[in-house]
């Protein structure tokens, strides 16, 4: 156990950490829900499972900072404290949602916020967040960029481009590769050359080679402070590996058959990032009251933005024909 | 007799065709143990094994540069990109280097492959995993581009396409790997470039592609049923090479004609119908030719949004009597 007098993320943070996990998850499973009852069409790519490290990067990021995040992210978005319903919203296909239905949950998006959006194609973002990562340079800002994505993603040529590119530029970025062990439906170990998909390479571009738990949030938090404050003062990007393993399928049409039922045991059971914290926050003598505290002002929350979000009018179908283009209709010809 | 489903006619097609010739192999992103995204690919690695159904990373650039190296040795592979969105993260492999290769290299090389994806909206995936993407390959020379509207069409054209000495693209449309059919006989081959009528009628044609071609086939039903309208129905099924003869003959017939088509409207393959109908049968029109398309813009997620976007059955059925109505 860790000595609580030496304590470098002290009880104020750690409550922090606690409130960001439980929103995620509380949303997650909130939207889970909504499918069921058929109030959220289309697909949806959830992160239960895998909240330490949106949440952990959620707390040691700073107001100007940007995000760039995969289709699986509702939890990254809301980290950044985009609101409830400007996410269920979106999920929904409400005018109460980020983008009123027009980028849907693939592609959360909330600039106000840092939430530079959400890609759906694999790789593009990790070029794209160089590109916010060199104007900061450029401008002389102090702002970080932040690159969400899994491990399957370290196959594609993007990748690779993007990694060398951030170094020989010295960029102020984190890329951050959730590896969660499989990509859709096949395990990353079976379709890629090394051990470790992102640090076993972070060598060949002049990186630490660097894993984190990333079921454990003061290690995410540590990791994530760690990486923010070397771009932040010009000492360029960073590379991390975070373990994790996702507790549903890979989308809403996958129950998630091809992984062993002893994985799946295990990691639900014995690596779930909110069950362990939980465990951890009392070792810390946080009590069980200020604990369930939280608990319940989180769902309170979330009922009440699904409340919103489900009184929240259908778009208006003229929407379809806004934002084109930057004078805000879709017209190419007089 | 055996009820297919437009899914499973896919994984039929891609067995028959690799029982017929060794020389066939399938790449793809979780094709293999998990049988495809779409299940699309269910049963092919338990039958042929990881020689010939390998399951690969995602790097689409590699699949696709792989299967032309092994298309230019004599092999005849057919690669799955999973979706057709995703044809521009490997659109240098598929534009200049799968189409072109033949032409450059005075016809020394030939490249047997076909590049089979699944298309189109309805799914409600928003912009990046719903496009209907036909005219991207259709504008380029040396690819051949066919787009299935049923489950016997999959079995007839991938059999021609896998035989085919050129690369195909094959569109699988997402909206239509439900839909069923009964079928006599699975072993087809239609060959490419031959168009199927869809629905009688001589007041005026309708041109489809795909789910396009269905809904004009029941928006056809209909108008016959309660508008007293006989409209003909082609579904061009490939288009390159294109079926211009059926097209002209049925012009003759009626005088009138729309294209429906899943695409944004500029440079859809319509204009192009559009343009060689006015060259070859301007003098049998009674009016210019209408194109129903989906507007200027992206596809939008929320189903209210992306159900008035693509062009619906009632749409097309409004079009089509303006068009005769000479509104
Ligand atoms: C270029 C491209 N190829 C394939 C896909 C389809 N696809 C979507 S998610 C995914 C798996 C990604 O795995 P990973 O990077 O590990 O992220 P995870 O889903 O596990 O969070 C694939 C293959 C895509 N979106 N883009
Ligand atoms: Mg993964």
């Amino acid at each position: 156990m860790e000595d609580k007098l030496n304590d470098d993320i002290g009880e104020a943070k750690r409550l922090q950490l606690w409130e960001m996990m439980l929103k995620l998850r509380s949303v997650e499973k909130k939207a889970y829900d909504l499918f069921l009852q058929n109030l959220i069409k289309g697909t949806s790519h959830l992160a239960l499972g895998q909240e330490a490290i949106a949440g952990a990067f959620g707390i040691a990021l700073q107001e100007g900072d940007y995000t760039f995040c995969t289709y699986r992210g509702h939890a990254h978005t809301l980290a950044r404290g985009s609101s409830i319903e400007g996410v269920l919203g979106e999920l929904m296909g409400r005018q109460c949602g980020l983008m009123k239905g027009k980028g849907g949950s693939m592609h959360l998006t909330d600039v106000e916020k840092g939430v530079m959006g959400s890609y759906a194609i694999i790789g593009a973002h990790l070029t794209i967040a160089n590109g916010t990562a060199l104007a900061s340079k450029y401008n002389k800002t102090k702002e970080v960029s932040v690159c969400f994505f899994g491990d399957g993603t370290t196959n594609i040529g993007a990748f690779h481009e993007a990694l060398n590119m951030a170094k020989i530029w010295d960029l102020p970025i984190v890329f951050v590769c959730e590896n969660n062990l499989y990509m859709e439906y096949t395990a990353i170990s079976e379709v890629t050359a090394v051990e470790h998909p992102a640090a076993d390479r972070a060598s060949a571009y002049s990186l630490d080679k660097i894993i984190v738990d990333g079921n454990d949030a003061d290690e995410m938090y540590r990791t994530a402070q760690t990486a923010i404050k070397k771009a932040r003062y010009g000492h360029g990007p960073s590379l991390i590996e975070a373990k994790t393993y996702r507790h549903s399928g890979h989308s809403r049409a996958d129950p998630g058959k091809y992984r062993p039922d002893e994985e799946v045991k295990d990691w639900m059971e014995n690596k779930d990032p909110i069950k362990n914290y939980r465990q951890k926050l009392l070792e810390f003598n946080i009590d069980e009251k200020t604990i369930t505290g939280i608990e319940s002002k989180i769902q309170q929350q979330v009922e009440e933005a699904t409340n919103i979000s489900k009184n929240s009018p259908i778009p208006d179908i003229k929407e379809i024909y806004t934002d084109v283009w930057a004078d805000g209709g879709y017209k190419w010809h007089n | 007799m055996a009820q297919l489903t437009y899914r499973e006619s896919v994984s039929l097609a891609i067995a028959q065709a690799m029982r017929k010739d060794p020389k066939v192999f399938f790449i793809g992103e979780d094709v293999g143990a998990a049988g495809g995204v779409f299940k699309a690919t269910v049963g092919l690695l338990d039958e042929f094994g990881k020689e010939r159904v390998m399951d690969a990373p995602i790097s689409e650039q590699a699949i696709l540069g792989a299967a032309m190296g092994a298309a230019m040795t004599g092999l005849r592979p057919i690669a799955e990109i999973m979706f057709s969105d995703f044809l521009a993260v490997c659109w240098d492999i598929i534009a200049n280097q799968i189409a072109k290769t033949r032409y450059m290299s005075d016809g020394q090389i030939n490249i047997p492959l076909v590049i089979r994806t699944a298309n189109g909206g309805g799914s409600k995936f928003g912009a990046q995993h719903s496009q209907s993407l036909e005219n991207w390959s259709m504008m380029i020379p040396g690819l051949k581009v066919v787009a299935p509207s049923c489950a016997s069409d999959v079995l007839g054209l991938m059999d021609a396409s896998v035989k085919d000495p050129d690369p195909v693209i094959f569109y699988e449309h997402k909206s239509l790997y439900a839909s069923k059919e009964q079928l006599e006989n699975t072993n087809l081959s239609i060959p490419l470039g031959q168009a199927n009528i869809l629905h009688e009628g001589a007041d005026i044609t309708i041109i489809g592609l795909a789910l396009m071609a269905q809904r004009s086939k029941k928006a056809a039903q209909i108008l016959k049923e309660k508008h007293n309208i006989n409209a003909k129905v082609i579904d061009l099924r490939t288009l390159v090479p294109l079926d211009l003869q059926t097209i002209k003959r049925s012009i003759i017939e009626t005088g009138l004609v729309i294209t429906v088509e899943e695409n944004p409207r500029l440079c859809g393959w319509g204009a192009e119908i559009s343009s060689l109908i006015t060259e070859h049968c301007f003098s049998n029109l009674k009016g210019p030719v209408t194109r129903v398309t989906t507007p200027h813009v992206p596809l939008p997620s929320a189903d209210i949004l992306e159900d008035n976007t693509i062009p619906s059955v009632d749409l097309i059925i409004n079009e089509v009597i303006k068009k005769v109505k000479g509104e």
